[in-house]
C-alpha cells in the first residue's frame, strides 16, 4: 500500500464549508486522503507525520484563470516597470520611478552584455506614473548607439526604440507618414512607436519575439517558479497557438518530476477556420495529461480599454476617442460557439468593452437555443465593463466571468480620468454585482500584463484601491472570504476543474499554497503582504527558497 | 537595388464580394505572378478550377499565381512570400471583414522590401447601407470606407438606379479620398485595381472602351520633380483613378511615380526603365486632351 503522509499546520483553510478550518491533512498518491484532526485521519492506517508546516497556514493551491506562460520568458528582458516586481528567481526588482532611473537600469544591463550586436529589450515601462514623460530615441541612444534597444510599455500599446533600432528596421528616414509614428522637428521618427502596427516591424530587431504569446521550455520552467512563489498550483496559458512543437515541449516540461504547476493552455481561435479550430481542439483534448490540460478554446472579441481598442457601447470613450476594434465578426463568433457547443468543447472569450460583452451574450443566447448545453461554463474573460443587466444575462445563460481585478490598481486612475470616466470606472470589474447576481466568478492578473499573484489579485478585489490610493467603486468591494473563494474554487469552476482542485478535501489533488500568515486573520488592507512559503502540488513539496 | 514588392490591400465587410474580385484578378493575371494572402476565416477563397495544386499552406494557381493564408501573423506571411521562387510580382492582401485596411496599409508601408500600392474597399451596392447600420459592425463598415483609395461598388447589377445612386453617395460621404467604381461580380480591369498591371500592355486603352475607364500614355521626356508630379497626379484637379510611370529628375536619375486616387508615391527606379506615364480615369469625365495639356503645362 502506498505511503500516507499527514501534515500538521497552524491552520488549514479548506474552502470546504463543512469543515472550513482543520489542523491536519493526509496525502496519499498525490491526493488528499482526508482533512481533519490527526485522530480523524489516523483511521486510514499507517502514516508518517510531517510537521514541517506546523507554523504555516495551508490553503488550497491557488488557481489563476487568466495568465500567459510568456511571463516566464519576459524576464529575459530588462524590467522597467514602475512597481516593485519579483522575477522567477525571487529577486524583487525595484520599480523605476523616472526616465533617468530607467536609462540607468538599461545601462547596467548593457554593461553585462558580451555580444556587441545583441539587442537590449526592456519591458513594463509605464510613463503614466511619470507625468507621461516622453522617451526619445536620443534618450535611449545614451544607453547605446551601437546596439538596438526597445522598451515595451506596460500597456502593451507603445514601444520606445533607439536610433539603431529604427535603422535596423529601415525606419530611420524622413517622409514616414503613419499615425503611430510621431516625427521630430528634424523629420525623423522620435523613437516612440504607438500601437502594435507601428512597433511590430521594429520589435524583432530590438529583441522581442515575433510570436508574442510564445514561450519556450526554459520560459515555462521559469513560469513554474513564479507559480511556486505565488502559491499557484493550477494556471492557464490564455492563449497559445499550440502547434505540435509547442505541445510536445509543454508535455515534456510539465511531466518533469519537479515541474510544480498544472498548466491549462487554451487554443487561440485565430489562424484557423471554425471547423479546423474545433478539430484541433478535439485533437489536443486527447493529448491531455494530469499536468497539462488541453482542449479548451480562447476567442478574442475586442481589444483593450487602455489601448482604446475595446468595443464600447454608447456613449463610447470618455475622451471622445473612436470606438475600438473587433477581432472577430458576429458570423465567425456564432459559428465557433455553435460548433463548440455541439462538440462539447469549452470556450473562454475575451471581452473588455461592454459592447463586446453584449455581442457575445447575444450570440451565445442564440447558439444555446440551437445546442442546449446544461453545463457549458463558457467564460467571459476580463468582462471589465459589464453592467448589472449584463450580469443578469450572464447568469441566465449559465456563463461565468473572470474579472480583471488587478486592472483597477494599475489603470484605475487612467480609466477614471481618461478612458471611461468616473461613473463607468466605478463599475469596472464588478465583483460584488457578479456575486450578488449569482454569476460564478474568478479574478485574475493576466500576467505578464500585471504581476502573477493571486493574493495580490484578491487584495485588489477586496480593497479596490487605485495606484494613487483612491478607493474606486466602494460598492463593488468584496469580503476577503469571497476573494479567497474566487482564487481557488471560483477559478477552478471556470475551468471545470473544481472537482479536482480548489479546495482541500478528500479525493482532490494535494495542491496547497503554503503561507506564512493567515489571510483570513490579517487586516484586509494587508492581504497582498501575506508571505508565500511555497506550494505542495500533486503531493510534491516546493519551497520557494529552494528553487 | 531590390525592387520593393507592391501590396494592394482588399478590404470590405463580409459578403461584399472581396473573394469574387480576387478571383477575377487571378483569371486576368495575364502572366503577372500574383500572390494572394487571405485571412483564415471562411471557405476556400479561390475558385476550384483555378487551383493547380495545394500543399501545406500554399495553393498554386494557374498562371504562376499563389494563395496563402496569413492567419494571425501578416508580417510573417509577407516575409515568407519573399522566399518564393519564382518571386511574385504583386501581393493582393485580402483583409478580414473586421480589419481596418488603413492600419494594414500603414504596417505594410513600414516593412522593408514592400511598397503600398493602395487600399481597395469592396462594398455591396445592395446591402451597404444596411451593413453600415449594423448594431455592432456599422462603424467598422464606414471606417473601412474611409480608408479606401478605390471603392468597388459591387453587385450593381442587382440594384435599381436609385439604390445605386444612394449607395454611391453614401460610400463617397465616408470615402473622401477615393474613386468609386461600379462592378458586377467584382469584375474590373486589373490595371485599375493593381498598379503592376498599368502600362504592361500599351494598347490596353482600347480594350476597355466599354468598361467605363479610359487611359492615356504620355511621353513626359522633360525632367521634373517626381514628388511634385506624384502630388499632381493624386490631386483633385486631375481626379485620376490611377497613374504610373517613370520620369527623370533634374539630376537625370530615374524615379518610379505612381498614384491611386489621392495616394501617391515615388521611389528610385532602374536606369533603363521606360520613361513615360500612363493615366487611367473614369469616363465620361476623363478628357484625354485636357489631361495632356494639364500635364504639359505643369511638367512639359
Amino acid at each position: 500500500m502506498s505511503q500516507t503522509t499527514i501534515y500538521s499546520a497552524r491552520k488549514i483553510i479548506t474552502m470546504n464549508p463543512n469543515q472550513p478550518e482543520v489542523s491536519h491533512v493526509a496525502v496519499r498518491e498525490g491526493r488528499v486522503l482526508g482533512a481533519g484532526s490527526l485522530e480523524e485521519l489516523a483511521v486510514w492506517g499507517d502514516y508518517e507525520l510531517d510537521e514541517r508546516f506546523a507554523d504555516k497556514v495551508l490553503m488550497p493551491g491557488f488557481v489563476e484563470g487568466h495568465a500567459h506562460t510568456m511571463e516566464g520568458t519576459m524576464w529575459r528582458n530588462v524590467y522597467c516597470g514602475f512597481f516593485d516586481r519579483m522575477d522567477p528567481n525571487g529577486k524583487v526588482w525595484e520599480g523605476v520611478k523616472s526616465i533617468d532611473a530607467m536609462l540607468e537600469r538599461l545601462k547596467q544591463a548593457e554593461a553585462d552584455l558580451d555580444d556587441p550586436k545583441a539587442p537590449l529589450p526592456g519591458w513594463q515601462l509605464d510613463p503614466i506614473y511619470m507625468d507621461n514623460a516622453l522617451v526619445s530615441r536620443a534618450d535611449l541612444d545614451t544607453v547605446s548607439e551601437t546596439r538596438a534597444i526597445g522598451v515595451l510599455h506596460a500597456s502593451g500599446h507603445i514601444m520606445n526604440v533607439n536610433t539603431k533600432g529604427l535603422e535596423l528596421a529601415g525606419l530611420m528616414k524622413t517622409g514616414i507618414n503613419h499615425p503611430g509614428i510621431p516625427l521630430g522637428p528634424d523629420g525623423y521618427p522620435t523613437g516612440e512607436l504607438r500601437g502594435p502596427d507601428a512597433y511590430m516591424p521594429v520589435g524583432e530587431h530590438v529583441g522581442f519575439d515575433r510570436d508574442v504569446l510564445g514561450c519556450d521550455a526554459d520560459g515555462l520552467r521559469d513560469f513554474g517558479k513564479l507559480c511556486v512563489r505565488t502559491g499557484t498550483t493550477t494556471i492557464t496559458d490564455l492563449a497559445a497557438r499550440l502547434n505540435d512543437e509547442a505541445v510536445e515541449m509543454m508535455l515534456d516540461v510539465t511531466s518533469e518530476k519537479d515541474f510544480p504547476s498544472r498548466i491549462v493552455p487554451l487554443r487561440h481561435f485565430m489562424g484557423l477556420t471554425p471547423e479546423e479550430l474545433i478539430d484541433h481542439a478535439k485533437e489536443l483534448k486527447e493529448k491531455s495529461t494530469d499536468q497539462l490540460r488541453l482542449g479548451m478554446i480562447k476567442v478574442v472579441a475586442d481589444g483593450s480599454i487602455q489601448g482604446f481598442s475595446a468595443r464600447m457601447r454608447w456613449p463610447g470613450y470618455h475622451n471622445g476617442a473612436d470606438n475600438g476594434l473587433w477581432y472577430i465578426t458576429p458570423d465567425h463568433l456564432s459559428q465557433i460557439l455553435n460548433l463548440a457547443l455541439e462538440n462539447d468543447l469549452h470556450i473562454h472569450t475575451h471581452t473588455n468593452g461592454d459592447q463586446a460583452t453584449e455581442l457575445v451574450l447575444e450570440t451565445m443566447e442564440e447558439a444555446l437555443r440551437n445546442h442546449p448545453s446544461p453545463d457549458h461554463r463558457y467564460t467571459l474573460q476580463h468582462c471589465q465593463l459589464a453592467d448589472a443587466a449584463q450580469f443578469r444575462k450572464i447568469k441566465q445563460l449559465g456563463m461565468c466571468v473572470n474579472l480583471f481585478a488587478n486592472h483597477h490598481f494599475y489603470w484605475g486612475d487612467e480609466h477614471y480620468n481618461l478612458t471611461v470616466g468616473p461613473e463607468r470606472a466605478l463599475r469596472m470589474n464588478a465583483c460584488r454585482t457578479a456575486l450578488n447576481t449569482g454569476v460564478p466568478m474568478a479574478i485574475h492578473s493576466d500576467a505578464p500584463v500585471t504581476p502573477l499573484g493571486p493574493l495580490f489579485t484578491a487584495w485588489c478585489a477586496v480593497n479596490r484601491l487605485t495606484a494613487s490610493g483612491r478607493v474606486q467603486g466602494e460598492g463593488e468591494k468584496i469580503p476577503v472570504a469571497d476573494a479567497l473563494y474566487a482564487i481557488t474554487i471560483g477559478a477552478a469552476y471556470t475551468l471545470k476543474l473544481d472537482g479536482e482542485v480548489g479546495s482541500i478535501e478528500i479525493g482532490k489533488k494535494a495542491d496547497f499554497a503554503v503561507l506564512e500568515d493567515d489571510p483570513t486573520a490579517v487586516d484586509p488592507a494587508e492581504l497582498k503582504d501575506v508571505k508565500v512559503w511555497g506550494t505542495v502540488q500533486g503531493g510534491r513539496i516546493f519551497a520557494a527558497a529552494d528553487l | 537595388m531590390i525592387k520593393p514588392l507592391p501590396v494592394t490591400v482588399i478590404g470590405g465587410y463580409l459578403g461584399a464580394g472581396k473573394t469574387s474580385l480576387v478571383n477575377h484578378l487571378l483569371r486576368n493575371a495575364d502572366g503577372l505572378r500574383l500572390a494572394v494572402l487571405v485571412n483564415e476565416f471562411g471557405a476556400l477563397p479561390i475558385d476550384e478550377d483555378l487551383i493547380e495544386a495545394q500543399e501545406d499552406d500554399i495553393i498554386s494557381i494557374a498562371g504562376g499565381c499563389v494563395c496563402c493564408s496569413y492567419g494571425s501573423d501578416m508580417a510573417a506571411a509577407l516575409s515568407d512570400l519573399r522566399k518564393l521562387d519564382p518571386a511574385p510580382d504583386h501581393v493582393v492582401l485580402e483583409a478580414s471583414g473586421v480589419a481596418l485596411p488603413g492600419a494594414i496599409a500603414g504596417s505594410v508601408g513600414l516593412m522593408q522590401g514592400y511598397s503600398m500600392d493602395g487600399v481597395v474597399i469592396v462594398a455591396d451596392a445592395e446591402t451597404l447601407r444596411t451593413n453600415a447600420n449594423h448594431k455592432y459592425m456599422g462603424d467598422t463598415v464606414t471606417r473601412q470606407l474611409a480608408d479606401a483609395d478605390i471603392v468597388v461598388l459591387n453587385k450593381v447589377d442587382l440594384v435599381d438606379d436609385k439604390t445605386r445612386a444612394d449607395s454611391t453617395d453614401f460610400a463617397l460621404s465616408y470615402a473622401k479620398n477615393a474613386q468609386l467604381l461600379g462592378a458586377e461580380h467584382g469584375a474590373l480591369p486589373p490595371e485599375v485595381l493593381l498598379q503592376s498591371f498599368v502600362g504592361r500592355n500599351r494598347d490596353s486603352g482600347a480594350r476597355h472602351d466599354t468598361s467605363g475607364f479610359d487611359s492615356v500614355s504620355l511621353p513626359l521626356e522633360t525632367p521634373c520633380d517626381p514628388a511634385a508630379l506624384g502630388r499632381f497626379l493624386a490631386s483633385d484637379e486631375l481626379d485620376l483613378v490611377r497613374a504610373k510611370g517613370f520620369v527623370r529628375d533634374e539630376s537625370g536619375a530615374v524615379h518610379a511615380v505612381q498614384s491611386v486616387s489621392r495616394r501617391w508615391s515615388s521611389e528610385p527606379a532602374p536606369e533603363d526603365s521606360p520613361i513615360g506615364l500612363v493615366c487611367i480615369g473614369l469616363k465620361p469625365a476623363f478628357d484625354e486632351e485636357k489631361l495632356r495639356q494639364q500635364i504639359a503645362q505643369a511638367f512639359g
